[in-house]
């Protein structure tokens, strides 16, 4: 089994705010987070994918294939965009850094054929991340 | 959905490896430079690990705030520009970054319920870190 791990970079927007608390709730439990004009960040995605090398290719998988796969699914749906208003997703979940990095789990995990999906670590700062391995 | 939330905090500390139970000759020989007995500093980075069901109402394993409010209080504080060689804990432990990890993962587990504690990695320099998950086997 070998690990390869793809980073790649995307700024987006959003707010916390749950229609299920009261608007005192919801400021106590988001605090600055709740704020509705809403806030960003760069985030920093590191996708990491397992499986056995190739005996042809020499791969786990197509590194290029990984990245048009992360591209397509992750930074075309979630770079420069209003997390809140413009990913399914979040139409009714928070997108908080855990949400979105089991969303892109599901958004990947369905487009990998040959390795497998083994994490999806999720930067929001450089002193903030979130691992996500596909556990119910 | 389980998932793991890591946060980096920083200190400055000085310290020095020094054993009463080795001769100075031997001291100087296991620890070189960090045996000078007036001690030396490093900017410590702690990263603290936790993981849980993501709760669904509010999309967080806990609350940033909690942690946050946990690891500055009791262990920012506690270390932040002072010298290890002086606290209670390192009486009788030579405040290696080894022993300091181990020190904060029980400080950790302990004190903060509010998710489970999985691991705490410690750069003392860009060069060296440690990582302690409370004795297991690190597996991810």
């Amino acid at each position: 089994m070998i690990y390869l791990t793809r980073r790649v970079e995307f700024s987006a927007s959003h707010y916390y705010h749950s229609p299920e608390f009261s608007d005192e709730e919801n400021r106590r439990i988001f605090g600055k987070c709740n704020n509705p004009h809403g806030h960003g960040h760069n985030y920093v995605l590191e996708v990491t994918v397992k499986g056995e090398i190739d005996s042809k290719s020499g791969f786990v998988m197509d590194l290029k294939q990984l990245k048009d796969i992360m591209n397509r699914e992750v930074v075309e749906a979630l770079d420069h965009r209003n997390l809140n208003k413009e990913v399914p997703e979040f139409a009714e979940q928070i997108p908080t850094s855990e949400n979105i990095a089991i969303a892109i789990w599901n958004r990947l995990t369905p487009n990998l054929r040959l390795a497998q999906l083994h994490r999806v670590r999720l930067y929001e700062t450089a002193d903030l991340f979130v691992d996500f391995y596909g556990e119910a | 959905m389980k998932a793991h939330l890591t946060r980096r905090y920083r200190f400055s500390a000085s310290h020095r490896l020094h054993n009463e139970a080795m001769s100075a000759e031997e001291n100087a020989a296991v620890y070189g430079k960090c045996n000078n007995p007036y001690g030396h500093g490093h900017n410590y980075i702690v990263e603290v690990t936790v993981s849980g069901q993501v709760d669904p109402r509010t999309g967080m394993i806990c609350n940033l705030v909690n942690l946050d409010k946990f690891v500055k209080q009791e262990i920012v504080q506690r270390y932040d520009d002072g010298n290890l060689n002086t606290l209670e804990e390192f009486q009788k432990l030579v405040p290696t970054t080894e022993n300091l990890c181990v020190e904060i993962f029980d400080r950790l587990q302990k004190g903060f319920h509010s998710a489970k504690v999985e691991k705490v990695r410690i750069e003392e320099t860009m060069m060296n870190s440690f990582e302690y998950a409370g004795g297991r086997e690190l597996v991810r």
